[in-house]
């Protein structure tokens, strides 16, 4: 139920820009890691690099020490191990419990079993009142929870958060943080968090690093990160005086 | 008359209701292919079908009679001057347009709802199914345009169906032959039929339609 993640030169341009120029990090299993940086910095371009959302030009991404298989059964199984949410979440048509269940339904699994697992990924992010809801309808708040919940209602081994509370009110942060924890204490997944919020990765993260520019400028625990950088460019981003 | 009228609004209905049938069913499947595709060639299609939409019905219709008419190549078939050979004309005018509409449709809602069933674990199989499930208003819009394009249509059919009385005879090919005949009170409730007929198909796929919506 954990999966570590290894990532050595990873570089990615778009257009002439590079937005990855060598990223260097490594995840133990289990903890949550969260990358901070201004906007641009390539952030989530590093997370869909990982989720095979994007391909990198070169560099190497290890998943519990292999790189992903060839084979395209062994790729999907891999692939099903790996949650994602995105900032700005896609709901499917139909209702809050069909998007929940959408990932244990391609997992075929059908039943109890499926009626059990909607049920528990509602509950996690207490939305057990709008299953039947219609998913076009939930506010911002509920459709980010809705994406939490269909994400880990599949038990990913590793857990790719993008931004995933930006522009949210205080009372679904609380709720998706407490979520986060959770998942993290139950199963014991590795958790990548990305966000520009420092006082979200400080809440939340065992470790953090910043990235500036494609680049990894500084990684520590996070009490070492926020109270002791070592790069004056972190300091200034902890201290929100960093200009970009 | 009244027995004149039905049969007419009948014979009207059911070669624009097959066309679009017959339209339909090559074009959604086709559309869904193409907008699935970002490679060159695909793109190249949609371009050609984008043309095609303005294809003048009229120029459809030429190009079926020259097909369908006894020297032509598919002359043996006798088609010409039959409700089959306007099925065909108006199944040639109805298609670009679904098709064209049905890949757009699936196009632009491609990139977020693949991506969001990718990173779920969706196989590739389950990533079109997916697609084409959060593609169905925009294609049951596409068959509606069709639709609206096949029971409104004049040229293709009155090229291809001569408008013979009790054979060949719809709607607005019959206004026509109304109007050069003085018979203006024929033609106004042909007219009124056409209306109510085509606001009445248009509010059945439009409650369809509202069923898959989100």
């Amino acid at each position: 139920m954990t999966m570590s993640l290894e990532v050595g030169g990873l570089m990615k341009t778009f257009g002439g820009r590079e937005v990855l120029r060598g990223i260097d990090v490594r995840l133990s299993p289990g903890e949550i890691f969260s990358i901070v940086g201004p906007s641009g910095a390539g952030k989530t371009t590093f997370l869909r690099c990982v989720g095979f959302l994007t391909t990198p030009d070169c560099g190497s991404v290890r998943y519990d020490g292999a790189a992903a298989p060839a084979d395209p059964t062994a790729l999907l199984n891999l692939r099903r191990r790996i949650g994602m949410v995105a900032q700005n979440p896609f709901l499917f048509r139909g209702t809050v419990a069909f998007n929940v269940s959408y990932g244990l339904c391609v997992r075929d699994v059908e039943g109890p079993a499926l009626k059990e697992g909607t049920a528990k990924g509602l509950e996690s992010v207490g939305l057990q009142g709008l299953a039947e809801a219609k998913a076009s309808g939930v506010s911002a708040g509920e459709a980010q929870r809705v994406a939490f919940a269909r994400a880990i209602v599949v038990r990913p081994d590793l857990l790719l958060l993008d931004e995933f509370t930006a522009n949210l009110d205080p009372t679904n942060v609380n709720i998706l943080e407490a979520a986060v924890r959770e998942y993290n204490r139950q199963t014991g997944a590795t958790i990548v968090l990305v966000t520009h919020n420092m006082f979200q990765a400080k809440r939340l993260a065992h470790r953090v690093a910043l990235l500036l520019d494609g680049r990894i400028v500084e990684v520590g625990p996070v009490k070492e990160f926020f109270e002791s950088p070592q790069d004056p460019r972190t300091l200034a981003f902890v201290r929100g005086e960093f200009a970009y | 008359m009244a027995g004149d009228i039905a049969g007419i609004t009948l014979l009207s209905l059911l070669i624009s209701g097959t066309s679009t049938l017959v339209a339909t069913l090559i074009a959604v499947p086709l559309g869904t292919f193409l907008g699935l595709r970002e490679i060159g060639s695909a793109r190249l299609l949609r371009t050609i079908l984008f043309t095609l939409y303005g294809l003048p019905p009229v120029l459809a219709g030429l190009l079926v009679y020259l097909l369908l008419s006894r020297p032509g190549p598919l002359g043996f078939l006798g088609l010409i001057y039959t409700p089959l050979g306007m099925v065909f004309a108006q199944t040639l005018v109805v298609t670009p347009i679904i098709l064209g509409i049905t890949t757009s449709v699936v196009a632009s809602v491609e990139r977020r709802v693949k991506e969001t069933a990718f990173v779920l674990g969706a196989d590739a199989r389950q990533l079109q199914v997916t697609v084409i499930k959060e593609a169905a208003a925009g294609v049951l819009t596409a068959v509606m345009v069709g639709f609206g394009r096949a029971i409104s249509e004049v040229g293709a059919v009155y090229i291809v169906g001569g408008a013979i009385p009790g054979k060949t005879q719809v709607l607005t090919t019959t206004i026509i032959t109304d109007i050069q005949q003085a018979q203006n009170e024929h033609a106004v409730a042909l007219g009124v039929i056409l209306l109510v007929l085509g606001g009445l198909v248009y509010y059945l796929l439009y409650r369809l339609q509202e069923k898959t919506l989100p």
